[in-house]
């Protein structure tokens, strides 16, 4: 069998490539629901293989006293060797077990790390809604003509969700002017589509891994590929009570309303040209409908799902 | 809406209508048809200092409110966190439509039009 630091590092460097490669395929826009759910194990696996290949370095996978408890309980019975050496009189150690603590102090440190920003993440983001609720509850009103929703009076044209436990539905007054009776149904059945799946939750991870990493292009590009997925599923729902020309019509009025973004970098730029797409690709796929994945597809992709989590997660955890 | 959140709202109403800066009784006697206590007025106003949006100064004996900024200050505030415009792209809001550039919106109308796909029109 391959040592599992063989495995940790070949699943941890080719999921770059492979998220490249996802970011630019079509048949992820047939089904989106599996292929988000493919983005999510890929992120997870990701993390869990960098955090293993580094582990394993450190842990003296070789030795006698092996554990014979995985990767994490190896390099756990090393770190606490070190320490114990440390506190007794032991000679100080050679240059290979300096590098095996490196390495294992690499491994703690990119953990921390992934998790820190996936707190601090989550935190800004329930921060932003707090501020941002509160000023709705100050400014926004009903109106007849969009039931649920929540209205702004300001002449630009937007529409949006404020997810939570009690999401918010809100339209401003530019895009109630903008739009006739029957789109605006058909964007409200796709905002609500946002609000009842919590999608904005399976788009945090990818937030937060922007954030730990704004240099990485395969961050960003999972980030806005995510991004274009759920707007499609709930696009999807919309359709269930709404003929695509209507959806399709306000998408287009709308992109073409919204004033130009002014975030400004490089990234950000790379970031913009993406989501312009974004609204070409969904109105493209509105237009000509394509069949869903076949059942035997779905069945490859779940099961490459699966493995990019199992399989690191068993080699960190179990005696194998 | 609760009806804390409603007072607030009417509150905040009265101190962006008002030119100067009010004392707690001067805002209870503009909310007329609610007949609201004295001390409610005060609650609400110290809970919307709390939060940001009204700002007092000590003036004697008794506090000066005045909202913090306009009414269109707080809308443009939404708006440019709704278009992802604050550049801290938090993705707390999730936006129908993102920009569309001219050129794109009108290859996307000649397909609607024709019906077929944009990518071949």
């Amino acid at each position: 069998m391959l040592p599992p630091v063989l495995v940790l590092a070949s699943v941890a460097i080719g999921l770059v490539p492979a998220a490249t490669g996802l970011a630019a395929a079509r048949w992820p826009y047939r089904s989106p629901a599996a292929a988000i759910v493919l983005w999510q194990a890929m992120g997870l696996g990701w993390g869990l293989a960098a955090i293993g290949t580094l582990a394993a370095l450190g842990a003296d996978r070789g030795s006698a006293d092996r554990g014979g408890s995985g990767v994490a309980g190896d390099a756990l019975a090393v770190l606490a060797r070190a320490v114990h050496d440390l506190v007794g009189t032991a000679p100080p150690p050679g240059l290979l077990a300096a590098l095996r603590l490196l390495c294992l102090a690499a491994s703690a440190a990119l953990l921390a790390l992934l998790s820190w920003v996936l707190v601090a993440a989550s935190g800004a983001v329930l921060r932003d809604r707090r501020r941002h609720r509160a000023l709705l509850s100050l400014l926004a009103h009903g109106d007849p003509k969009v039931p649920g929703a929540l209205v702004v009076d300001h002449p630009a044209a937007a529409a949006y969700c404020v997810p939570g436990l009690r999401s918010r539905i809100v339209i401003s007054a530019g895009a109630i002017d903008l739009l006739d009776q029957a789109e605006l149904a058909a964007v409200l059945a796709h905002e609500r589509a946002h609000a009842r799946e919590r999608h904005d939750l399976v788009l945090l991870p990818f937030t937060a891994l922007r954030r730990a990493f704004p240099w990485s292009v395969p961050a960003q590009r999972a980030h806005a590929a995510v991004a274009l997925l759920i707007e499609m599923l709930a696009d999807d729902h919309a359709l269930r009570h709404r003929p695509a020309r209507e959806l399709v019509t306000a998408l287009i009025r709308v992109g073409a309303a919204s004033p130009a973004g002014t975030p400004a970098g490089a990234l950000a730029v790379a970031g913009r040209e993406l989501t312009e797409s974004g609204v070409c690709t969904r109105v493209e796929r509105l237009l000509a409908p394509q069949q869903g994945l076949s059942l035997p597809a779905l069945a490859l992709v779940s099961g490459a799902a699966a493995a990019l989590v199992i399989v690191p997660a068993a080699l960190l955890l179990l005696p194998l | 809406m609760n009806r804390l959140g409603e007072l607030e709202r009417a509150i905040m109403d009265v101190l962006w209508e008002s030119e100067t800066q009010l004392t707690v009784r001067q805002v209870g006697s503009r909310l007329t048809d609610r007949d609201l206590a004295h001390t409610t007025v005060m609650t609400v106003l110290d809970r919307l200092a709390k939060k940001g949006f009204a700002r007092r100064e000590r003036d004697g004996r008794a506090w000066l409110y005045r909202a913090a900024a306009s009414r269109e200050a707080y809308v443009t505030e939404l708006m440019l966190h709704a278009l992802d415009q604050t550049g801290d792209r938090s993705a707390a809001l999730a936006s129908f439509a993102r920009r569309v550039s001219d050129t794109e919106a009108r290859v996307l109308r000649r397909a609607l039009e024709t019906g077929g796909d944009p990518a071949r029109s």
